[in-house]
C-alpha cells in the first residue's frame, strides 16, 4: 500500500517533465518524478519492502533532496527494493536533475 | 580513506559504479582493492545516475580495509571532465584514467586535478593516479606515461581494448598480449610503481585464472584485476608468498641488519651469497606478509 504525504513548498522550482531513475533490484528504489497541476505542494508516494520499518526514514532522505533542490509541484513515486540512504539520495537527485533538464556528463 | 591500509595490491576487484548492492558490499570480499567503474560497466544513458551514486558511496559507505580507486571516463568523452569534478573533492585513493595514450592527455587530467583540489582547498598528493594502457599507442609510450608524475603509482593494462586496437582476437593464452605485458612491467620496474593485470573474463576457469595469475608474477606484474569475488581468494594467494618464502626471507633480513652492525656489505644465508638486491627481494617479500622488517632488527 503506497504511503502518501503532502510536504510544504519552501520555493519554486517545478520539474519539466517526467523523468525516472534507479532500478528494481534488490538494494536500489525506482524513483519517477512529474509535475504536478497544483498549488506547489510535493507528493510523496512510496512503496518500500522494509517501509514497515524504514518509510520515515526514507520520506526524509526523499525530502531532503527536494529541498535542496527547492522542488514544488512535483509527483514523486518511489519504490524501494531496501535502499540504503546514499542510494535514496542519488536517485532522487538525478531523478530531480533529469527532471530539470540539468543532468551533465550522459547521454539521454 | 583508511590510514591503516596495507601497502599492496594483489587482487583489485571491479565494481560496476551503477549497482548499489554491489557497491555498499564492496568491501567485504576480501580483495586489496576495489575499483568502482564509471566507464565500460556503465551505460551510457546512465552515467549522471553511476556518478552521483558512486560519489554518494564515497561519502558514506565503509569499504573496510581496502584501497578505493574509481576508474573515471576519459576526458575527451563527454563525461570525463564530471566524473573529475564530482570524484575529486571525495579525495579516494586513486583514479584510473583509462585509454592513456600520451603525455598531452595526462598534463590536461592532472591540470584539472590539481584545479579542483586547490578550489576545495585539498591537498595534491592524497589521490593517486593509475595510469591504464589500452592500445598500442599507449603500450608504446607506456615509460614517459609511467614516469610522467610522482603521483602515478600504478600502471595497469586493459586487455580487452588492446586486442581491439590491434585486431585481434582475445585467445586464452594471452599471447596477442604478451609483448605488451612485458614493455608494460618494464616500465613499472624502471620507475618503481605497481603493474596491475588485467581480468580473466571466464569467471568459471578458476584453474584458467590460478595459471595466468602464476604467469604474470613471473613476468614481475604486482596485481591483477578481477571481475567476480570469487576470483579474488586464487590471486590472492598466488602473490602471498608460501611459509618456506617468508622463513627465507625473515633469515635474510634478520642476517642483514646483524652484518649491516659490524658495515659488512656482502654474506652468505643458507650458503648462497646475499647482497642488496637480493636483501631488497626479501624485504617485499615480509611485507606482502605482513611483516614489518622493521620489527625484524
Amino acid at each position: 500500500m503506497p504511503i502518501k504525504i503532502v510536504i510544504l513548498p519552501e520555493k519554486n522550482m517545478q520539474p519539466v517533465h517526467k523523468a525516472q531513475a534507479g532500478t528494481f533490484e534488490s538494494s536500489d528504489i525506482m524513483i519517477l518524478i512529474e509535475p504536478l497541476d497544483n498549488d506547489g505542494d510535493n507528493h510523496i508516494e512510496l512503496s518500500s519492502s522494509v517501509g514497515k520499518q524504514f518509510k520515515d526514514q526514507i520520506n526524509r532522505d526523499i525530502t531532503e533532496l527536494l529541498q535542496k533542490y527547492e522542488i514544488t509541484g512535483a509527483r514523486i513515486i518511489a519504490k524501494d527494493k531496501g535502499a540504503l540512504s546514499p542510494t535514496i539520495k542519488a536517485r532522487v537527485e538525478t531523478a530531480v536533475l533529469r527532471s530539470l533538464d540539468k543532468q551533465q556528463g550522459t547521454l539521454k | 580513506m583508511n590510514q591503516n591500509k596495507i601497502n599492496k595490491r594483489r587482487s583489485m576487484l571491479y565494481i560496476p559504479g551503477n549497482n548499489p548492492a554491489m557497491l555498499q558490499q564492496a568491501g567485504v570480499y576480501g580483495a586489496d582493492s576495489v575499483l568502482l567503474d564509471l566507464e565500460d560497466a556503465v551505460a551510457l544513458n546512465q552515467k549522471d545516475a553511476a556518478r552521483i551514486l558512486v560519489r554518494n558511496m564515497l561519502k558514506s559507505n565503509d569499504f573496510y580495509n581496502c584501497e578505493i580507486s574509481v576508474r573515471l571516463n576519459h576526458i575527451e568523452t563527454p563525461f570525463g571532465i564530471h566524473d573529475l569534478e564530482e570524484i575529486i573533492p571525495l579525495q579516494p585513493d586513486a583514479v584510473r584514467l583509462p585509454k592513456t595514450e600520451n603525455v598531452e592527455e595526462l598534463k590536461k587530467v592532472f591540470e584539472i586535478i590539481e584545479k579542483i583540489e586547490d578550489a576545495h582547498g585539498l591537498p595534491h598528493t592524497k589521490t593517486k593516479v593509475h595510469v591504464m594502457i589500452e592500445s598500442a599507442l599507449g603500450v608504446q609510450n607506456v615509460y614517459e606515461l609511467a614516469s610522467f608524475s610522482p603521483r602515478i603509482d600504478a600502471i595497469t593494462i586493459g586487455g580487452q581494448d588492446l586486442t581491439a586496437d590491434m585486431q585481434i582476437e582475445k585467445s586464452k593464452d594471452n599471447y596477442g598480449i604478451d609483448y605488451a605485458r612485458k614493455r608494460i612491467v618494464m616500465a613499472s620496474k624502471a620507475t618503481k610503481i605497481d603493474a596491475v593485470d588485467t581480468v580473466y573474463v571466464d569467471v568459471e576457469d578458476e584453474e584458467g585464472l590460478r595459471e595466468e595469475t602464476v604467469y604474470i608474477k613471473k613476468l614481475g606484474f604486482t596485481g591483477k584485476a578481477v571481475i567476480n569475488p570469487r576470483q579474488i581468494n586464487i590471486v590472492n594467494e598466488v602473490f602471498t608468498p608460501t611459509e618456506s618464502e617468508i622463513r627465507k626471507a625473515y633469515r635474510i633480513v634478520k642476517a642483514y641488519y646483524e652484518n649491516k652492525a659490524k658495515d659488512i656489505g656482502v654474506f652468505a644465508v643458507d650458503g648462497k651469497m646475499v647482497d642488496a638486491p637480493v636483501v631488497t627481494r626479501a624485504i617485499h617479500t615480509l611485507t606482502l606478509a605482513d611483516i614489518d622488517p622493521e620489527t625484524i632488527k
